[in-house]
């Protein structure tokens, strides 16, 4: 099971803090993710599948290509604004 | 020392507790960030800071240690706060010593265009027309670049 969690304006428009992320096999990309998830619906498909959603696998920033396994944790949000 | 937390900070405790920390440090230099009340033509009420527990204190932490290879400074402070905050609160405090001021002015500036653009914060401003999610301003991801 891999831990998927939203933040930020994107976590507003999807209704969705966190889910759980089955892979169909041992390891998954990040690629691979979005893609599933965009399956969910509109607003799925319109923020993860453009740059609008940045990700983090395990607290460090990530692409696309990253390999994701399961116990590990994916993050997507905005662009950020702190400060 | 890293902090993200709800609570208001008082800059002037944790300066004197950065300044106390190294006598031989001649310089400190602070920048406290606040809740502004106009931003894009707008009044704005207040500020919502929403951030990632563990990966925001990991980020910060990663830009305090390039700060101190890149910089003779001692001890550097980032306080950043979240939740709800009202017009004209601090946001953020940041806080460098050196032995001398050129790196400690140099450091809190890299600490800051840095956190502006890695750290992950969020905020969403509530405005007398209603509440909208900030996006970064053009002009952040140019700072961060000249310091390569």
């Amino acid at each position: 099971m891999i831990r998927v969690l939203f933040f930020g304006r994107l976590r507003e428009l999807l209704q969705c803090n966190e889910l759980e992320f089955t892979p169909d096999s041992k390891v998954v990309s990040v690629r691979q993710i979005r893609s599933d998830l965009s399956q969910k619906g509109a607003n799925w498909e319109e923020f993860l599948n453009t740059n609008h959603a940045l990700v983090a696998v395990n607290q460090t920033m990530a692409d696309d290509d990253v390999m994701v396994k399961s116990g590990d944790e994916v993050a997507f949000f905005p662009p950020v604004t702190g400060g | 020392m890293i902090c993200v937390d709800e609570h208001c900070f008082d800059a002037g405790i944790l300066t004197e507790e950065l300044r106390s920390r190294d006598n031989a440090c001649g310089a400190l230099v602070s920048f406290i960030g606040s809740v502004r009340d106009i931003n894009e033509g707008e009044d704005v009420v207040g500020l919502t800071l929403e951030h990632y527990p563990g990966m925001t204190e990991k980020v910060l932490e990663t830009i305090v240690e390039s700060a101190k290879q890149r910089f003779a400074v001692a001890h550097i402070y980032i306080y950043h706060r979240v939740g709800y905050l009202s017009l004209n609160e601090p946001i953020v405090f940041v806080g460098v010593t050196a032995q001398h001021r050129e790196s400690a002015f140099m450091a809190c500036e890299f600490v800051m265009d840095f956190l502006k653009n890695d750290a992950p914060f969020w905020k969403k401003e509530h405005r007398q027309s209603g509440e909208v999610w900030l996006e970064p301003a053009q002009k952040e991801q140019r700072t961060k670049l000249r310091w390569d």
